[in-house]
């Protein structure tokens, strides 16, 4: 058993990725004060337009680039629709996930048994031989380290920066950020867009480099998850990792269980992802004081300067 | 005296407006509205509640645009874009409710608000040397949600100062304030006119105007109904100038006390709220035919006490809790009006009512009992007819019983919210903030409708931080302080400095409201 | 010069009932667009996705078939939505109430006792019912958002009735396809209109509709859910119970969608499959709100969004479009009642910079 502890560690990392960019992104809009639902939608945008990309012009990272540009367009009009016209936040999400699952099933459509030659993994020389370390460490995709950079990135900008300060003061009191003077719904708008951003580059990611292939529906609900982990995070950045990757791990689990020949009906294996994420919510959700302390104040909430 | 005596023409004005006309959907905010100050003036912008002055107090700041009209600063003409323009300008702005960060520290408050980068270490000496300079004592580390509300706004206070502005506007300040803070934030107001700063002080507070100020402008209905040296005017004739009329005063009569009606049995509560206060240790006994009023300062658990009471938070316990006999704490407050209890809550919009339902659906919220619901369906032509007789009896100026709860003005809602509880005939009631943010009128209106209700046996409650109105209708008063409630005393036998003593915490030990002996007007 | 979103003093009554309608308008004309880029005639297929599927009694008849969970559904969420309670996992409830509506038709599989169908509908509810109280249990005793959690809960229904139509359930004699025994006659539905495949089933959800007006619009306890979706300070100051609001909201969603369920597996489908919805709960979920969560809105927006699902369906066929084309339409349509809707709360004005009172002076001089 051991000796496979590596490889699904390995394995989790990689699986989690999807959900580190996802959930990363919506962490910085969320702490503007806006709840975008539409992650699943986003990300699914973000991997057809990916994968469409990447086979059309052979070049994955151009379809890397496609996939962010598609998630921040989804993003723009959910944007439009919260920020300028006052739409309901929770209603236009849930728009955004529909209009974005149907509108990715169908641009897909010519793709769907289409394959992507895709280079394997740069093993870093040397780097990668070291023993347990090694392989834990650097034998990753390059979008995986990129996802180990935004973190740190988010990080600093959040509790170090000037401007991840104003933002987070937007997060808490809009009214007060605007008394003082500053532009609320544009700083929104920005983080909105980051977000939807990173919610397409999780979703290229899984398409171009993970999978790799285009099917409909196919990040079966981890846009959701990683709305979860936000909250499961109690809006941290360093919980959102460690979520992650610990959801990467439950999602690969089904695969090595089958492999080690246990016998669970697959179906349920399967479904430990979307159980799981239903426990932690509990978890974290039950004790409504570090709720209250760690969300930002005016989530969710329409604001309107006059 | 409605003009303005002329002043050297030598001196420029520090700031000019001429012509301000801000116009909403709704209502016309200001109008045509003309205001000079000099520098180093204490300047008040008078006005009773509506009238317009805050909003061009945001015109002069930059968070508003106005329709018509000029701004001049320094006699050039300008338009402030925004606030961090007006800043730039050297115009401080103290808000009436706080734009301030609880989850942030004092110093990172104190930072988003100045330009640049500043360094926060640097920062937090500048803040400790401002504060000690213009006695406002604040420690830069601490996260404001711990604060008190004296204490944030000396913040604010500080964040203005620390830009060395030549115009500080204060925006009615202090409504947050017991009355020996009131005078030591006028020594700091004095010191900074001194300076040659010019401040601009809005309020409707008669007194502390004639005390501070030595140049007031007076704003009605939007307009300006003249200018005026507070320090030759008398109360009344301000009054004049701000209402049109005599300010009234409510027949107050004697109190005829009978049962105790609510008793509060040594309440204790923990707020879950990690921003909350907890309650320690209360005592109290409501009788019918009295009103017993509770001054404070907002933020020493009047929120906490009124929840408490209402069973919109039950507490673990029944004992603590008694209404007309009956041990309450844990009823919620459908129960406790079966009781006998009403309840008029601080926040008229969004909890006394609802702010997009009609007033006849807002009636049902809490008159549901009397008779309006049968087999689980609601008899819509009879409630409505409950809200229109509440609409006459109360005077309430709106459209009809169909008319949104949002679309009335702050005074006719509040007389509308009372008079829906009056109606219920209830055997106690508890007012919180009964006239905050309403006009003078409607205002007179509910403290005579309140004492009225006394005058029939009905035990009342008040809770308000204006001293000027507990004094005006309660029998006796006592002050809720940092969770706890001091002993009671007749309102005949205590003032407004002794009271201002007690909002710090501080009174006598010994003597509380359960040894009250009904027959007796006296109390300990 | 510029435009403005100004607030309105009262909300206009008017704008509420156009704005559907706008959106509606907006859908149609989008797919025009649409239809242009992929080089089809927009007219001969503005035909084949709005006027073909309804052109004669059969096609009416699967329009009024498809509508009628849509509208049950809606009817059932609205009533939580109202009171702000988001129940987004209908499509797990639909699948929970096939299941046991399905367990029962397959225990008593070949009886042809008159008691089984309406057994059929009280499992369908409860299999709903319990699949909604779930997220009611997880909101009222540890805060958990129900978004997340009925949604999480659709994904393990759907494993669910996979696991069981592969393996204990699976038909003996179905040449080892996922599916369970055809139901037989007692277990299914009687049609309503001979020839045609719309059933009783119909009735049921037109009776719901009728009782959902009377709850949401008349009733006490619908009273409470408005104003606890309005203004939960003042619900909890009326003392109406917060609790109640939300198992109320999620299990009237939960039960609609268990019967609708029911109904798909006791109707046009007779069995049980890996799938047996063309994602009803979700498309549900846009009728309620283009119904303004009304219950006679809703049968109208349903009845648009049946024909939505068979326009996709006559597209796939005589245009060569993929059928994904039916969600496209179904996310833009919500999309642009979103957008209509502001007119109701705010109007557009046309602003001009502030004059100065010389300028004043000089005009009205």
């Amino acid at each position: 058993m051991t000796d496979h502890l590596i490889p699904i560690l390995v394995a989790a990392v990689a699986a989690g990725t999807p959900m580190v960019f996802a959930a990363l992104g919506e962490l910085v809009t969320e702490k503007s004060g806006v709840l975008n639902l539409g992650v699943e939608g986003m990300m699914l945008m973000g991997a057809v337009t990916g994968f469409a990309v990447a086979s059309q012009t052979g070049n994955p990272w151009l379809g890397a680039v496609a996939g962010m540009a598609a998630g921040a367009a989804m993003a723009l009009i959910f944007a439009v629709l919260t920020l300028n016209l006052m739409a309901n936040q929770v209603a236009s999400g849930l728009a955004l996930t529909l209009f974005g699952i149907g509108l990715s099933a169908f641009l897909g459509k010519p793709y769907e048994s289409v394959s992507l030659v895709v280079a394997p993994p740069p093993a870093i020389p040397l780097l990668s031989q070291i023993p347990v370390v090694g392989p834990l460490l650097f034998s990753y995709h390059l979008l995986v380290y990129v996802s180990w950079a935004l973190f740190a990135a988010i990080a600093w900008f959040l509790y170090k920066s000037r401007a991840g300060l104003v933002l987070r003061s937007i997060g808490e009191s809009p009214e007060s950020a605007h008394a003082i003077g500053y532009p609320v719904i544009r700083i929104r708008y920005l983080a909105t867009l980051f977000g939807g951003a990173m919610a397409g580059l999780g979703g290229a990611y899984l398409s171009e480099f993970y999978a790799p292939l285009w099917v409909e529906g196919m990040t079966a609900g981890r846009g959701w998850i990683a709305l979860a982990l936000v909250v499961f995070a109690t809006w941290r950045p360093a919980r959102v990792m460690i979520g992650a990757y610990l959801f990467g791990g439950v999602t690969i689990a089904q695969f090595f269980a089958q492999g080690a020949g246990v016998s669970i009906p697959s179906q349920f294996l399967s479904s430990l992802p979307y159980l799981a994420t239903i426990i932690v919510l509990v978890f974290i959700s039950r004790n409504l004081a570090t709720i209250r302390l760690n969300a930002p104040v005016s989530l969710a909430k329409s604001y309107r300067p006059d | 005296m409605s003009s303005q005596a002329p002043k050297a023409s030598a001196v420029t004005p520090r700031i000019e407006l001429r012509g301000i006309t801000k116009i909403y959907p709704a209502v016309v905010a200001n109008k045509d509205v003309s205001l000079t100050a000099l520098p180093g003036e204490i300047h008040a912008v008078l006005g009773e509640n509506g009238a317009g002055k805050s909003t061009l107090m945001k015109i002069i700041y930059g968070v508003v645009k106005p329709d018509a009209g000029e701004v001049l600063w320094e006699g050039k003409r300008v338009t402030v874009t925004n606030p961090a323009h007006a800043r730039d300008l050297g115009i401080g702005m103290v808000f009436q409710h706080f734009s301030l960060f609880d989850t942030l520290t004092v110093v990172e408050n104190v930072a988003l608000a100045l330009p640049g980068k500043p360094e926060l270490g640097e920062l937090g000496r500048r803040i400790t040397e401002v504060s000690e300079r213009y006695g406002l004592p604040v420690d830069p580390r601490r996260l404001v949600h711990s604060l008190s509300v004296g204490e944030r706004q000396r913040v604010e206070i500080i964040r203005c100062l620390l830009v060395n502005p030549k115009l500080l506007i204060m925006d009615e300040p202090t409504s947050v304030l017991t009355p020996q803070a009131v005078r030591k934030l006028f020594e700091t107001l004095r010191q900074l006119s001194a300076e040659g700063c010019t401040i601009l002080y809005i309020s409707h507070k008669l007194d502390e105007i004639q005390e501070l100020c030595n140049n007031a402008t007076v704003l009605r209905g939007g307009e300006v109904t003249g200018h005026c040296d507070p320090r030759q005017e008398t109360p009344k004739s301000m009054a004049r100038m701000m209402i049109g009329k005599d300010l009234p005063h409510p027949q107050h009569g004697a109190p005829k006390t009978g049962e105790p009606r609510l008793v509060l049995a040594g309440l204790n509560r923990e707020s879950p709220d990690p921003f909350g206060m907890d309650l320690k240790d209360m005592h109290l006994t409501v009788h019918s035919g009295e009103i017993v009023g509770i001054a404070g300062v907002s933020g020493n658990g009047q929120q906490e006490l009124l929840v408490s009471i209402s069973g919109e938070e039950p507490i673990s316990e029944k004992h603590p809790v008694i209404i007309c006999g009956a041990e309450a704490g844990r009823m919620n407050p459908a129960a406790r009006r079966e009781l006998g209890l009403c309840f008029v809550p601080e926040e008229r919009l969004g909890r006394g009512a609802v702010p997009r339902m009609s007033l006849s659906d807002n009636a049902l919220l809490t008159a549901h009992r009397g008779g309006f619901v049968k087999s689980g369906l609601i008899k819509f032509s009879e409630i409505a007819a409950f809200a229109t007789s509440c609409i006459k009896d109360f005077n309430v100026k709106c459209g009809g019983a169909q008319s949104e709860a949002k679309s009335l003005s702050g005074g006719n809602l509040q007389k509308f919210i009372v008079g829906r509880e009056i109606m219920q005939k209830p055997k106690v009631l508890v007012v919180a903030q009964p006239t905050w943010g309403v006009d003078v009128g409607a205002a007179a209106f509910i403290r005579q409708k309140i004492i009225d209700l006394r005058n029939e046996g009905v035990a009342i409650l008040v809770l308000s931080e204006e001293l000027d109105e507990l004094f005006e209708v309660s029998d006796r008063l006592a002050v809720i302080a940092k969770g706890r409630l001091s002993p009671t005393k007749p309102i005949k036998e205590t003032n407004v400095e002794e009271i201002g003593v007690w909002m710090s915490g501080m009174w006598p030990d010994g003597g509380d409201a359960t040894h009250f002996a009904p027959s007796t007007a006296q109390g300990g | 010069m510029r435009l403005k979103l100004e607030s309105r003093a009262e909300p206009s009554r008017l704008m509420g009932y156009l704005s559907p309608l706008f959106a509606a308008v907006l859908t149609v004309i989008a797919g025009f667009i649409l239809f242009s880029a992929l080089g089809k005639n927009p007219l001969q297929a503005f035909y084949t996705f709005f006027i073909y599927p309804v052109r004669d009694l059969n096609g009416f008849a699967e329009l009024l078939l498809k509508a009628s969970p849509l509208m049950l559904i809606a009817v059932g969420l609205a009533c939580g939505y109202r009171a702000n309670v988001w129940n987004i996992g209908a499509e797990g409830q639909l699948v929970l109430g096939a299941i046991f509506a399905g367990g029962v038709a397959l225990y008593f599989h070949g009886s042809e006792s008159s008691l089984i169908l309406p057994l059929m509908v009280v499992a369908g509810a409860i299999g709903g019912i319990l699949w909604a109280a779930i997220p009611a249990l997880l909101r009222t005793r540890f805060n958990a958002n129900e978004i997340l959690v009925s949604l999480m809960l659709v994904y393990v229904a759907n494993f669910l009735l996979s696991w069981l139509v592969h393996e204990p359930w699976r038909d003996p004699e179905g040449f080892n396809f996922p599916q369970s025994k055809q139901f037989t006659e007692a277990a299914l539905y009687p049609p309503l209109i001979p020839g045609t495949r719309l059933n009783v089933g119909f009735l049921i959800s037109l009776a719901v509709v009728g009782a959902g007006y009377v709850f949401l619009n008349r009733s006490f306890l619908g009273f409470q859910m408005r104003v606890a979706g309005l203004a939960d300070a003042a619900a909890r100051y009326a003392g109406f119970n917060a609790n109640r609001m939300i198992w109320l909201g999620l299990l009237l969603g939960g039960a609609a969608a268990g019967i609708a369920g029911m109904g798909e597996v006791a109707g046009p489908i007779g069995q049980l499959l890996p799938s047996v919805s063309p994602g009803y709960g979700f498309a549900a979920i846009i009728v309620a709100f283009v119904g303004r969560l009304h219950p006679f809105g809703i049968l109208l927006a349903s009845l648009l969004m049946s024909l939505l699902y068979l326009g996709g369906e006559a597209a796939q066929m005589g245009l060569q479009l993929p059928s994904a084309m039916t969600g496209l339409f179904q996310g833009m349509l919500l999309f642009f009642l979103l957008g209509s809707d502001v007119f109701i709360n705010y109007r557009v004005k046309v602003v001009h910079p502030p004059k100065a009172p010389a300028q004043l002076a000089e005009a009205a001089a």
